[in-house]
């Protein structure tokens, strides 16, 4: 019992990931019809943003320290962080420590403006092209903007912690009375789960309560006839494409003290989000969640020994399987719209 | 009882008519061609240095580069001849190899067999690479090495940590200086036992390839006869990322040991991902619990941060080791590119020396003489002690470091420090152990 609630919550932060991205990625097919290939890469650029924070924050100017030496028997340099001058070395490091939850507020800006550059400046090419194409052209971006990263930031992951108030593990088991140390869930992981519930939610309230995600959902339905009633639907829809790209950033922002970033983490996350989209049904927001959180678990339920024991690689492909026998039984996705992607 | 007719005279007429029946062939060739693959007959000779430039383990690829690069300044007579100087061979004089100076080309692996061969392959062909050396993983350390035995080249491995690479793959144009997991185990054991006891329960987290595999076996193997436990053993897939859902059930276990059989990406997430799940400060079986990495890599570590504080593991060298040899690399490195090299980078650097030093002592560049200069060669001074290249696996035995994450790092290059050198005689197995059976290094092949 312990292990299944174990990798219940395991699923839900994983879930939470590929909810994140494959919500942008609705997004973005469910407003301009464009199959974006770059989504995950989007992810990784905000994940770097948060790295690139870190090392703002961290600049510093070289003190020699006459009592130790480097490598080669010189005189210690000793880098001290400019911040420290400015605020106190207590305050500077704590302001270092929290740069993973700071980043999020200079990822946003950096973000929207990165989505909405990439739309004007390629995507809105791709409109009225087919998806063949839009799928080519969006990986071939990502590709350029992922080798991009590396020659900027080097191959190696960068380990990017969560404040220190965050780290180690909240023991669920011994809060509801059961043995000490059976079911233990890291504190950022339960930050993570939150946030992408939080981020969700103000995305469907924006869709739903406000007359912007009112045109939105119109123009997704019938873009010709919003087009018609005098309304700049092509704006609405650039900003949308900002909208899911700052999106995709904050879940590569927080994503980073779980997994130190590097150069290729989108593409590992896309395919899967790909997945994600299509067994949600394609263009449907709360599919793209119920999805992305069923397929995280499920992916965590298939890597327990027991189940690896009984059918060995299952762990491999479990979510494919799953795909498979999803769409076998349910053509369009567990929530897909009739007319999305069949014409 | 048979009766034999053999005498003495008999048996030297014999042999003297099969000798010159097997010579016969290559008198007529080393007449009329050239005697074997990319033989050099101008002033230069062209090396192929085979590294992973893009892919996951680029950062660790440029560092071999580096290293590559000044190995072969100090060939041609460059720079302060680094590790030259310490060698105890000093059959290079600084003049090339063979009086011909060193040239080189380079080919990216990206950490894939096909592509390392494909590159290799492109580097002999059309580039007249003499010796081909590199890498920074076992797949691709066994398939080019196979790929250099066919085509008569002789394969100095980089960084390699398989036992199979000199176990059931090896080959005759193949030799390795880097260490191997089995050593690994047996550096490691004798470590853990003092330091964490003999009564543990080990949970193996293990990457689904061949360098996983053979590490786990070793690392299991030397354990269990200290008195370890090992209550489980988990695959993980290669592309795994997010190692949370394996490492979750390890507490559950009654393990108070997790051991990472993981390297590169792999280890920087499960270890980062054990350490956020709080395991280092639980305690199990009445015992703190712990976390092992078999193979330690620098330049990995730092993408582990923080998290490698006081995590054993073992490593082939490392930067802070005091003899003359690794002083003078660390210097010379160190002035040219201002940071410390790495355990990759310098058996790189080691194996360029081995290789030029071996054509000189065999006075030709022919693959099986400078393989019979190899085999059974006994030098010193370059940065792992007393070492010798054994003749029957082409493996190099020498001394093995068991390292710990360092608890105050001085800087992003000091991250471990070495607990333990242990010798030579102790990481030595028999050419026939059972964790290397299975292949035969064949004859060595000139090509041509």
């Amino acid at each position: 019992m312990d292990a299944i609630i174990l990798q219940i919550l395991n699923g839900l932060d994983k879930g939470s990931a590929y909810a994140l991205i494959a919500l942008g990625l609705t997004l973005i097919f469910g407003t301009l019809g464009v199959v974006n290939f770059a989504h995950g890469a989007l992810f990784m650029i905000g994940a770097f943003c948060a790295v690139t924070l870190s090392r703002i924050l961290s600049l510093s100017h070289q003190v020699i320290d006459e009592t130790r030496t480097d490598f080669l028997g010189n005189p210690l340099k000793v880098d001290v962080p400019y911040i420290y001058g400015w605020f106190g070395e207590a305050t500077g490091q704590a302001i270092i420590d929290w740069s993973v939850p700071l980043s999020l507020l200079f990822a946003i800006p950096v973000m929207i403006l990165i989505g909405v550059a990439m739309e004007r400046g390629l995507i809105k090419h791709f409109y009225k092209r087919p998806h063949a194409d839009q799928i080519l052209v969006t990986f071939g971006l990502a590709i350029v903007l992922q080798e991009i990263i590396k020659y900027y930031y080097g191959a190696n992951p960068i380990p990017t912690p969560a404040p220190e108030a965050f780290t180690g593990s909240f023991d669920f088991g011994a809060a509801i009375g059961m043995e000490a140390n059976q079911i233990i869930y890291p504190y950022w992981r339960l930050v993570y789960f939150a946030f992408a519930a939080v981020i969700i939610g103000a995305v469907f309230a924006f869709l739903q309560f406000t007359t912007f995600g009112m045109v939105v959902r119109a123009g997704m339905a019938d873009r010709e006839t919003v087009g018609l009633l005098g309304i700049n639907i092509d704006r609405r829809f650039t900003i949308m494409f900002g909208i899911a790209a700052a999106v995709a950033g904050l879940a590569g922002v927080m994503y980073t003290p779980i997994n130190s970033p590097n150069y290729h983490m989108g593409m590992d996350f896309l395919v899967l989000s790909f997945v994600v989209v299509v067994v949600g049904g394609m263009g449907s927001l709360p599919g793209a969640v119920l999805a992305g959180f069923l397929l995280g678990i499920l992916e965590s339920f298939a890597s327990m020994k027991e189940v690896i024991d009984l059918i060995p690689g299952i762990n491999q492909i479990i979510i494919y399987l799953v795909a498979i026998i999803i769409l076998l039984t349910r053509p369009r996705g567990l929530m897909g719209r009739k007319g999305v992607m069949e014409d | 009882m048979s009766k034999s007719n053999l005498t003495r005279r008999g048996l030297l007429k014999t042999s003297a008519v099969a000798g010159a029946g097997v010579a016969l062939p290559t008198i007529f060739t080393a007449s009329s061609a050239s005697a074997f693959t990319n033989e050099p007959t101008g002033s230069t000779v062209t090396l192929g240095f085979n590294v992973p430039q893009s892919g996951p383990y680029a950062d660790e690829g440029a560092d071999e580069l580096r290293a590559y690069e000044l190995a072969v300044e100090h060939l041609n007579g460059g720079g302060d001849g680094g590790m030259m100087n310490t060698f105890s061979s000093k059959a290079l004089q600084g003049n090339g190899i063979m009086g011909k100076k060193v040239e080189y080309v380079t080919g990216d692996t990206q950490t894939k067999s096909d592509a390392a061969r494909a590159s290799a392959k492109s580097m002999i062909e059309k580039d007249g690479a003499i010796m081909i050396t590199g890498g920074s993983s076992s797949g691709v350390a066994v398939a080019v090495q196979a790929l250099c035995q066919e085509a008569g080249v002789i394969f100095m491995a980089g960084l390699t940590h398989s036992n199979d690479t000199t176990g059931k793959d090896k080959r005759a144009n193949g030799f390795r200086h880097f260490f191997n997991s089995y050593m690994s185990g047996a550096a490691l054991a004798p470590v853990l036992a003092n330091a964490y006891g003999t009564d543990r329960k080990a949970y193996h987290l293990t990457a689904d390839y061949n360098w996983g595999y053979t590490t786990e076996e070793a690392i299991r193997a030397s354990t269990e006869a200290m008195g370890w436990e090992t209550v489980a053993a988990v695959k993980t897939p290669l592309t795994q990322t997010d190692f949370s859902s394996y490492i979750a059930p390890v507490l559950q276990s009654g393990a108070d040991t997790l051991v990472l059989n993981h390297y590169g990406g792999n280890m920087v997430n499960s270890l980062t991902n054990a350490v956020q799940f709080g395991l280092r400060d639980k305690q199990v079986n009445g015992k703190d619990f712990q976390i092992i990495v078999p193979l330690y890599s620098r330049l990995m570590a730092r993408g582990a941060g923080e998290n490698v504080k006081g995590i054993f593991g073992s490593t082939n060298w490392h930067w802070s080791l005091t003899d003359e040899g690794s002083k003078t690399f660390v210097k010379s490195f160190g002035e040219k590119y201002g940071f410390p090299p790495s355990q990759a980078a310098h058996t790189c650097y080691v194996q360029t020396l081995l290789y030029a030093d071996a054509v000189e002592r065999a006075g030709s560049f022919q693959p099986c003489a400078v393989a019979e200069a190899l085999e059974g060669f006994e030098f010193d001074g370059l940065g792992n002690g007393p070492t010798l290249y054994r003749a029957e696996d082409h493996q190099c035995f020498k001394d093995v470091l068991v390292v710990k994450g360092k608890e105050n790092p001085t800087s992003e290059f000091d991250l471990l420090e070495i607990v333990e050198v242990t010798p030579a005689e102790q990481v030595t197995y028999a050419p026939d152990h059972p964790q290397f059976s299975g292949g035969a290094l064949g004859s060595c092949n000139n090509g041509a």
